[in-house]
């Protein structure tokens, strides 16, 4: 898969607080969520974030609590995937499991400039920046990682490959 | 080869008789953990599975303790959902609003957690159960649904940093929150990011169970998978009183790898302040006594247990807060909000000014009692000062301990419990 979008560009250490603040989690629903994703570093961002556009961040990114509500943000705001120097190991695993696709790069998250058009191709891993001509290299998935994010996250994943092993007995 | 405490955790549950840093296991699990914000998220993955129960009713833990008592119409539908799966699967460690306490400092005090355990919990915090001597982990909800379904979970097993606390030329007012806060700003917000944090040493040996409790809750303020303390004596006069399972004690082996050995004489520890926004930000309290403040909070998973609130009244009894500052005081559990009354504790603090509230995580997550408006300060024995983790994204979380956090109450502004004591 092709993610393809324009660039929005925060720090280091980008905590779960500021991802989605704890005081909207009194609801699970995506949507809801998605209204106050990044708000606390730029009020403005879900108004103008356009589907498909890219995270780009320092070290330690999603550091802070366990939420999943914090990729579930992301991904529901119209996000296509974050890009990052490294990732916090909670929102790390959190963010394949519900299908948000990341990579980590240091070169790409240093380079990589705001609003800049960015191409990621997941099963290489290269990261394209269009709008300088530059190439970056990130860790691809594994192909089973790449179907799981594919399926959606981990249980569409399980439940999907528990479908097809029933539909051949 | 010699394997460290975490390893040896991990080895046992995945049925190996060794494992290395890097490898993956798929390990059985002892206890899964979620609370009123992420169990319903779980709780909705959790159907998805098709699974008609959890694996064990006895190992399974639902806390309604962010946002509860409900504080909001929407959070009362989040703890309905927690709780009417409790019901529906006969899930035996829910606790009720009357019996809730803050989860970590509630399932140690029950028993729920011993040495040698694997555990994994729907929260950050979940670290804190290493103080036991288990490993233990923050997991996200699709990763507690998987495990409250099949009883195990995946991990990659970490590398070890050790840090051992030697001497025994304390600080007066020094206590578990100041090592935490001090290695925290040492090695950074992510300087053990993936990686077991492991603390040794006659510098904890000397400290009480309540004191380890604060220090492994924050490994993961410093991004470990897991912060974890040998047991000993002391972990087992704690342990014996509670248990209603059979545990395991593990230690490292003298010859066991670490990524990393730090070792820090006690008596370089002063009384530490994190300063906004994260907890690395540390600073000795006596360079952080410029900072007027306009609202303390004692309480929260890291410094909620009866010692924490002891220190407090020690200092508070027969002062008065200052009347320009709003004292807030959360006991961690029932017991411990008991204890403290038996003593004359709580007598102590709200006769010197503290609004006393039930258990609840509250304020130390913007979640309620206690949120703070633009511009506002507070200093909190909390985990986390996060741009907006206790209110508006312009006010500001400063962390101390518990002694710290009530002589300030009294002077209106940062101080040493030496300034008033």
């Amino acid at each position: 898969m092709i993610e393809k979008g324009r660039t929005w560009k925060f720090g280091k250490d980008v905590d779960t607080d500021v991802i989605i603040p704890a005081r909207y989690l009194n609801t699970s629903e995506p949507e809801a969520l998605a209204q106050h994703c990044m708000e606390d570093a730029d009020p403005e961002f879900t108004r103008k974030v356009a589907q498909g556009d890219i995270i780009v961040a320092g070290k330690n990114f999603g550091c802070g609590s366990s939420r999943e509500h914090a990729p579930i943000a992301i991904k529901a705001a119209g996000l296509s995937c974050v890009i990052a120097s490294s990732f916090a190991r909670i929102f790390y695993r959190n963010a394949l499991n519900i299908g948000l696709p990341i990579f980590e790069s240091a070169e790409a998250a240093e380079k990589i400039q705001q609003g800049d058009m960015v191409e990621i191709d997941e099963s290489s891993g290269l990261i394209t920046n269009l709008s300088r001509g530059e190439t970056y290299q990130a860790v691809p998935f594994p192909p089973f990682m790449q179907e799981l994010i594919k399926a959606g996250g981990l249980v569409p994943y399980v439940a999907g490959k528990a479908g097809k092993q029933a539909s051949h007995v | 080869m010699g394997m460290t405490i975490t390893e040896k955790i991990l080895a046992a549950h995945a049925g190996l008789d060794q494992v290395v840093p890097g490898q993956l296991i798929n390990a059985r699990l002892d206890l899964v953990l979620a609370n009123d914000v992420t169990a319903p998220v779980a709780i909705k993955e959790f159907k998805k599975l098709g699974r008609d129960n959890v694996f064990d009713r006895s190992r399974v833990a639902l806390v309604p303790d962010h946002f509860a008592p409900n504080k909001d119409i929407q959070s009362a539908e989040q703890c309905k959902v927690m709780r009417d799966f409790a019901r529906q699967h006969e899930v035996e460690n829910y606790f009720e609003i009357g019996q809730m306490g803050i989860e970590h400092c509630l399932l140690p005090e029950q028993g729920l957690t011993l040495p040698g355990d694997c555990i994994i919990g729907a929260d950050s915090h979940t670290c804190t159960y290493g103080a036991v001597g288990a490993f233990a982990t923050g997991v996200g909800s699709t990763d507690l649904a998987a495990g409250m379904a099949t009883g195990e979970a995946w991990f990659r097993v970490p590398e070890s940093l050790k840090f051992f606390f030697y001497g025994d030329k304390w600080h007066h007012w020094v206590g578990g929150k100041d090592l935490i806060l001090f290695v925290i700003g040492k090695i950074g917000v992510d300087g053990a990011r993936y990686q077991s944090m492991e603390f040794d040493g006659e510098g904890i040996r000397s400290l009480s169970m309540d004191n380890r409790f604060t220090i492994c809750n924050m490994a993961i303020e410093a991004g470990a998978k897991n912060g974890i303390i040998a047991p000993d004596e002391k972990t087992l006069e704690y342990i014996k009183a509670r248990a209603k399972r059979d545990y395991k004690v593990y230690k490292s082996d003298t010859d066991a790898k670490y990524a990393e050995v730090f070792e820090i004489d006690v008596a370089e520890i002063e009384p530490q302040i994190a300063f906004p926004h994260l907890p690395e930000n540390t600073r000795p309290v006596r360079e952080s006594t410029h900072v007027k403040i306009d609202q303390v909070v004692i309480g929260s998973c890291t410094n909620g247990r009866l010692e924490d609130l002891q220190a407090a009244a020690q200092i508070l009894r027969g002062r008065k807060v200052h009347k320009e500052i709003r004292l807030i005081v959360l006991p961690g559990t029932q017991q411990i909000y008991r204890q403290a009354l038996a003593e004359g504790v709580i007598d102590a603090l709200v006769e010197a000014g503290a609004a006393v509230s039930t258990p609840t995580c509250g304020p130390c997550l913007g979640g309620h009692m206690g949120i703070l408006a633009k511009g506002e300060k507070a200093l909190s024995t909390t985990n986390r000062n996060f741009v907006g983790r206790m209110g508006h994204p312009e006010s500001e979380v400063y962390l101390c301990n518990p002694a710290v956090a009530a002589a300030s109450a009294i002077l209106g502004r940062i101080a040493s419990p030496e300034e008033v004591a």
